[in-house]
């Protein structure tokens, strides 16, 4: 899977959460992540953000972030 | 087990709550006020005799036999125009009525070809004692009149016609279609079809067959009855064809079906069917279907046919070595929305429990997956709210992104036979559908928005809803979340999201966008109606929740004639979705990762399942192309061309070492394939289906499977030969099985369908009997949750290279991939897809009617016919995805819904030009295709 698919495929995600209500739309994009996505394709947006990110809106990538310190990628 | 004769009582049914009593034939009857004499004589037993009358339709009193006597009243009157009244005393059997009856019964059989009195017509001269027509047949008569042939699957006789208007009431009042008339006066006055000169195939009929059910003499009839004679037995069992789920009685003769009739006990239909159901079932003995199982080494060898052994032990042997040398995850399987709930629900559990991972998902991932998530975050339940009856008490209807008339034909029906007595409409479309102008339906508004901008458009009519103090304040403080409504209202209150900033993005003048909001807020009841136009978008769930903010905020749920009604593309779209075929949840809807509901399957399987998602479908062929996805079992579902972006799909395909297709027929994806298994027909299959408003209906063996071996049968196989055994012996154990795991399904079983003849979920102990209607007096979830819908445009953008913008859809004679209509006389009326193309655009591009013109995205391209319509706005083009040789989704994108990834399907930039003819491309596939079919005529034991 392309790193450019799953990050336009995360940053739509980062876009619906963002406007929503509640404390920490950043926890509700790493949930939807965790929720949705197959591990191989948390583990391939992890490995892409561990390579610098490129194209990953900044809330996004805090969530990928999370993702990866809560161990969600493996 | 017999014929089916389902009692007709001559007039519909009165609703009254007032009782009225009155004395037929010495008996005591009480019936609601307002019911006929001719009814309230069929409901306690006394057959008055009649030829005009049936229950489907409206009293018509011309055919003169249902005369009956009233005490203190002169004349004879019709027992079918006079309604009932308190103390009538009526006699139904005199002399002087049958003399009369008889008469009027010789007349019509002197001009009726000697011998072939049939049906109703035969019956009646029976019951009033009839003997001898004593006319000749010397003078004028109508017994020279040519028959009508015209169309694939029914004749019209005008010989046995009678002229009693029975065909043309059920065109007018059960199909809304008004294609029939009664041309000429007195003698000449004759039954036509259209205008002057059209015959029944090239009138506006639409072949629904309503009118060959209510001729009573067989002037119409069915060519089937006609060539195979007489059914002599009928089995009632539900349509495989959308998501209405009509209930139809299948009428056979020896172990051939005759004919498919709709079954008026039906709750989905009430008798009633679509050109489809009705009689485009020929497919199931088409010569090209495949009948034994069938195997080869790569996808460039012929098929060889072999035992089932040898074609389920080389399944079970290649899945086995694909994940021994690439992993657990490196296979999964698709479930079907043309499958029973039973066979769905033994795949997924194949998958989960034989394979051990949760790559598992379903055709409703590239249609109504949007539905799902949107509906379950904002209301608690991934289905739709009402049942089909509940659109007799709409004072609105809001029809977005569907076109009912041609995908859900028969609840389109009831729809317009609504709107006639005076619902009102509003259609938000990109294109003119037929419902924004019918015979005798028009819609008030019809919002024709550019593709790609419902969630724009939905946030504008909530902007008005909220602005101009049009929301159902009690509504949202008793049953809803009131710290996010106040969110969403400041959100939607924001100018961004008004009509007039909206309808530069929309291309919608903001005053009908404002007219439209007051409509649906303020015209009564109010039902939203929608389809894969709102869910195959970049924001098709923003879009769900869009329509389920305006039902809550203007109170339109929980009650009949109101609700969030998705319009489902095939029959058990809603049930695969149920039996937890999405990698992500367990049967209804429940999460993967919930440890303890997780744990009541492993504990009755016998399995540690994973707590992961798996892959969905499109990320099945992403891993595929990328190397980590090797082996995938489909079952009833031909992804090759019905998902987006064909080349991509079939670059996927081709990476697999193990492609398992469990089908009808050789279709597009069994090119691709290494093992095909063939499969059955809902004619050999035993279990349910759950249409569109969660109704479980069943599904009976007409006949046994042809290949041998049912399709649950195959998947038990499968999961034997993997080391996963299954135990049941009929299907019905398999749904006490999901009624033991599933706390909405906990009533469901067989015996309980059968009882009631069809049972809506949740079913369980607060509902017994099933919910018609669901969140009345709260939400599933507890309190309605409003969400956000920002307004995000697709990144599929028109430009100087693609400038027009293509959106897909149905027509009413084919369905979907066209796998099944393509093998049946549908083609008469669709024989290949075509670009619909508005004048503007065709003279801009020198494009002329019936010219083939290439049409191209940044993905690929193809070529088909044009068809130059008004009926799509200017840079905007239209086509159907019903023929393997056109392959519309060679043109769609990877473009999806960010919550779902459901293909948008919806909105994809491109540009048509003229062309010579197909394409090197579509030459190159269609060879691959031939040659991939290649059947070796010696087995391979």
């Amino acid at each position: 899977m392309s790193d450019d698919k799953l990050v336009m495929m995360a940053n739509q995600i980062g876009k619906f959460f963002m406007p929503q209500r509640g404390a920490d739309p950043v926890a509700a994009i790493a949930d939807h992540l965790k929720k949705f996505w197959d591990p191989r394709m948390r583990a391939a947006i992890v490995a892409h953000l561990e390579k610098g990110g490129a194209g990953l809106d900044d809330s996004v990538r805090q969530a990928v972030r999370r993702l990866k310190e809560a161990g969600a990628h493996k | 087990m017999s014929l089916i004769v389902e009692t007709d009582y001559g007039t519909p049914a009165s609703h009254s709550d007032e009782q009225v009593t009155l004395t037929i034939d010495g008996r005591a009857v009480t019936v609601p006020a307002g019911t006929s004499i001719m009814r309230a004589a069929a409901e306690a037993g006394v057959e008055i005799p009649k030829l005009c009358a049936t229950d489907s339709l409206e009293a018509f009193g011309s055919c003169r036999l249902c005369l009956v006597e009233i005490a203190g009243r002169g004349g004879t009157p019709a027992s079918c125009t006079t309604p009932v009244a308190a103390d009538m005393v009526v006699a139904t059997r005199t002399e002087r009525l049958q003399q009369i009856r008889r008469g009027v019964m010789e007349l019509y059989l002197s001009d009726h070809p000697t011998g072939s009195a049939d049906g109703d017509l035969q019956e009646t001269a029976n019951a009033v004692g009839l003997g001898e027509v004593r006319y000749g047949h010397e003078g004028a008569n109508h017994l020279l009149e040519a028959k009508d042939e015209s169309n694939p699957y029914f004749v019209f006789d005008p010989a046995k016609c009678i002229v009693c208007s029975r065909c043309v009431r059920a065109c007018d009042e059960v199909q809304n279609t008004f294609a029939l008339t009664i041309q000429g006066r007195g003698f000449a006055s004759k039954v036509a079809a259209g205008a002057l000169g059209d015959d029944f195939l090239s009138s506006e009929c639409v072949s629904c067959g309503a009118c060959v059910q209510a001729c009573p003499t067989d002037a119409l009839i069915e060519k089937s009855v006609i060539e195979q004679g007489r059914p002599e037995r009928s089995v009632v069992t539900t349509c495989a064809y959308c998501g209405v789920g009509c209930s139809f009685k299948a009428e056979m003769r020896g172990e051939e079906l005759v004919r498919m009739v709709p079954y008026k006990g039906g709750m989905a239909n009430h008798g009633h069917s679509c050109v489809k159901g009705r009689f485009a079932w020929g497919y199931a003995n088409h010569r090209e279907r495949i009948l034994k199982p069938m195997m080869r080494e790569s996808i460039d060898q012929p098929w060889r046919e072999v035992s089932w052994d040898v074609a389920i032990e080389r399944v079970a042997t290649e899945f086995k070595r694909l994940q021994q040398q690439h992993g657990r995850l490196a296979i999964g399987g698709i479930t079907s929305s043309r499958c029973t709930n039973e066979e769905t629900y033994l795949v997924q559990k194949l998958v989960r429990g034989g394979f051990g991972n949760n790559n598992v998902d379903t055709c409703a991932r590239v249609c109504h997956s949007p539905t799902g998530y949107g509906l379950k975050t904002t209301f608690g339940t991934s289905a739709g709210t009402q049942d089909f009856d509940s659109v007799e008490q709409s004072d609105v209807i809001l029809v977005i992104g569907a076109n009912p008339t041609d995908a859900h034909p028969v609840f389109a029906s009831r729809m317009k036979k609504r709107l006639r007595q005076g619902a009102r409409l509003i259609v938000i479309d990109p294109r003119r559908i037929d419902l924004v102008r019918t015979p005798h339906v028009k819609a008030d508004h019809h919002l024709a928005l550019r593709p790609g901008t419902n969630a724009a458009v939905l946030n504008a009519l909530a902007h008005v809803i909220v602005t101009e103090g049009l929301a159902d304040e009690e509504f949202v403080r008793r049953f809803c979340d009131r710290d996010a409504y106040d969110y969403w209202a400041a959100f939607v209150a924001d100018p961004k999201n008004s009509p007039e900033t909206v309808s530069v993005i929309s291309g919608v003048p903001a005053e009908a966008i404002r007219e439209a909001a007051r409509l649906y807020a303020g015209g009564g009841n109010a039902a939203i109606y929608y389809g894969l136009g709102v869910t195959e978008h970049s924001q098709g769930t923003t879009a769900v929740m869009g329509l389920a903010n305006l039902a809550m905020a203007t109170g339109n749920i929980g009650r009949p004639g109101v609700g969030v009604n998705p319009l489902r593309g095939q029959n058990n779209v809603q049930g695969s979705c149920d039996m937890g075929s999405f990698p992500h949840e367990l049967t209804g809807y429940r999460h993967i990762s919930d440890d303890a509901m997780r744990g009541s399957f492993e504990a009755l399987w016998g399995r540690k399942l994973d707590a992961e998602p798996g892959l969905r479908i499109p990320n099945m062929f992403d891993a595929a192309v990328e190397g980590t996805f090797k082996g995938l079992y489909v079952q009833g579902e031909d992804i090759l061309q019905s998902d987006p972006d064909t080349k991509h799909v079939a670059a996927a395909l081709a990476a697999m070492e193990c492609v398992v297709v469990q089908d009808l027929f050789l279709n597009e994806t069994a090119n691709y394939a290494h093992v095909f298994l063939p499969g059955s027909t809902f004619l050999e299959k035993d279990g349910t289906f759950t249409n569109a408003e969660r109704r479980i209906n069943r599904v009976r063996k007409v006949m046994d499977p042809k290949n041998g071996m049912a399709d649950w049968e195959i998947t038990l196989a499968i999961s034997k030969a993997m080391g996963f055994e299954m135990h049941y012996g009929h299907p019905s154990e398999v749904m006490d099985e999901i009624a033991r795991l599933t706390p909405t399904f906990a009533g469901v079983s067989f015996d309980l369908i059968d009882r009631l003849g069809s049972v809506q979920w949740p079913c369980n102990e607060k509902a017994p009997e099933g919910t018609p209607v669901m969140h009345i007096g709260g939400f599933v979830r507890g309190k309605g949750n409003f969400m956000v819908t920002e307004y995000v445009a697709t990144d599929e953008r028109t430009g100087p290279r693609f400038p027009l913008l293509l959106t897909t859809g149905r027509i009413l004679s084919q369905y979907n991939v066209g796998a099944q209509t393509r093998r049946t006389d549908n083609v008469v009326w669709h024989h290949e897809d075509v670009l619909e193309i508005h004048p503007h655009d065709a003279e801009q591009r020198g494009v002329r009617e019936g010219d083939w013109v290439r049409l191209e995205s940044r993905i690929s391209g193809t070529t088909l016919r044009a068809r130059i319509t008004d009926r799509v706005a200017p840079g905007v083009v239209y086509t159907t995805f019903h023929h393997p040789e056109t392959q519309a989704n060679v043109v769609t994108t990877e473009y999806s819904d960010w919550a779902t990834n459901c293909p948008e399907y919806k909105v994809t930039a491109v540009q048509v030009s003229p062309s010579n003819g197909p394409s090197d491309w579509q030459r190159e596939y269609e060879q691959q295709a031939r040659h991939s079919r290649r059947i070796a005529k010696v087995a391979a034991e």
